[in-house]
């Protein structure tokens, strides 16, 4: 991994945007004069600062947090992909081809035992299983899958120790 | 709760921003803001929206590895399981703990600063973990699909 590269890319935040991201990271659904309070700094500076770092890129953007079982998909596995990389092509065929299928939420490329980790979500075992039937073990090149299904979230904190 | 369409478009609508009024939230699920209001307020209090969440860069902010874990546990026992939870819970750069069902009994994501960071959360927080077994390591490289379920 070249690590120069994410040194570069590394901006410079000082102690008041740390403060500011903490608060965010705390509860995003802050106002920006809250926000401004947990900080410690007026509203005006604040709102600059929030808004140089959401044009810098720091900040993506904010989204709500929701629970898949509440909307009744009671089914989340973890499926780890591993490649036949003796194809040229396969890694690139094998990601277009999982990125048309709505049930895979999440796509990662990973260095290790495993090529590949996608998340998939089904309404019940039996969808489940048609999903993996019909969607997933015609995926292209696909040497072995193996599944972790979720049982609970012990912990789901993004927070950076910023 | 089944939510109907109203409330889908809402929840479409607040995934993409979550900074969004209920007013502009509203308008985006054809409904007016007292609707829209009401709606997010149920949703909310049916658990269906757990919380708002800032979207950082990770690389931006100096964390440049993310690093997910399949850990066996050895621990036998209801008060071992938890012993490890309870510890496992408190290391602040693993930031997702999941219990599962395979060949590993808990899924890591833990966030570092560097492979050299990394290895030390690895060796001085996760291998002395009460109970722990074997560890496999995968390193993200990059994220090629990421976005909530199509509901």
């Amino acid at each position: 991994m070249d690590l120069s590269y994410t040194e570069k890319n590394m901006l410079k935040i000082d102690d008041t945007d740390r403060r500011i991201l903490r608060a965010l990271q705390r509860d995003a659904s802050l106002t920006t004069a809250e926000v401004a309070e947990a900080a410690g700094l007026s509203t005006t500076p604040c709102w600059r600062r929030i808004e140089r770092m959401e044009r810098d890129g720091v900040i993506l953007g904010r989204s709500v947090d929701i629970d898949l079982r509440k909307l009744g998909f009671d089914v989340t596995v973890y499926l780890r992909v591993r490649i036949d990389k003796t194809v040229r092509g396969a890694f690139e065929e094998f990601i277009t081809a999982a990125r048309g299928v709505p049930e895979i939420l999440s796509i990662q490329t990973l260095l290790g035992r495993v090529d590949v980790r996608m998340d998939v979500v089904a309404r019940s075992l039996e969808h489940y299983q048609e999903i993996l039937k019909t969607r997933i073990l015609d995926l292209p090149h696909v040497a072995d899958v193996e599944a972790l299904m979720l049982i609970s979230e012990v912990k789901n904190d993004e927070s950076l120790s910023l | 709760m089944t939510p109907d369409a109203t409330d889908v478009a809402l929840l479409r609508a607040l995934l993409a921003d979550g900074s969004l009024t209920a007013k502009d939230a509203g308008v985006q699920a054809g409904v007016s803001q007292p609707v829209a209001w009401r709606r997010i307020k149920r949703l909310e209090e049916a658990g269906v929206i757990r919380g708002r969440r800032v979207r950082l860069d990770k690389a931006k902010l100096g964390f440049g590895v993310t690093v997910f874990l399949g850990v066996k546990v050895s621990a036998r026992g209801r008060g071992s399981v938890e012993e490890f939870e309870r510890a496992v819970t408190a290391i602040p750069e693993v930031q997702l703990v999941q219990h599962v069902l395979g060949v590993y009994d808990y899924r890591l994501k833990v966030v570092a600063r560097d492979l050299e960071d990394f290895e030390r959360i690895l060796r001085r927080r996760i291998m002395t973990l009460p109970g722990i077994g074997e560890v496999e390591s995968n390193v993200l490289l990059s994220e090629e699909k990421n976005e909530p379920v199509r509901i």
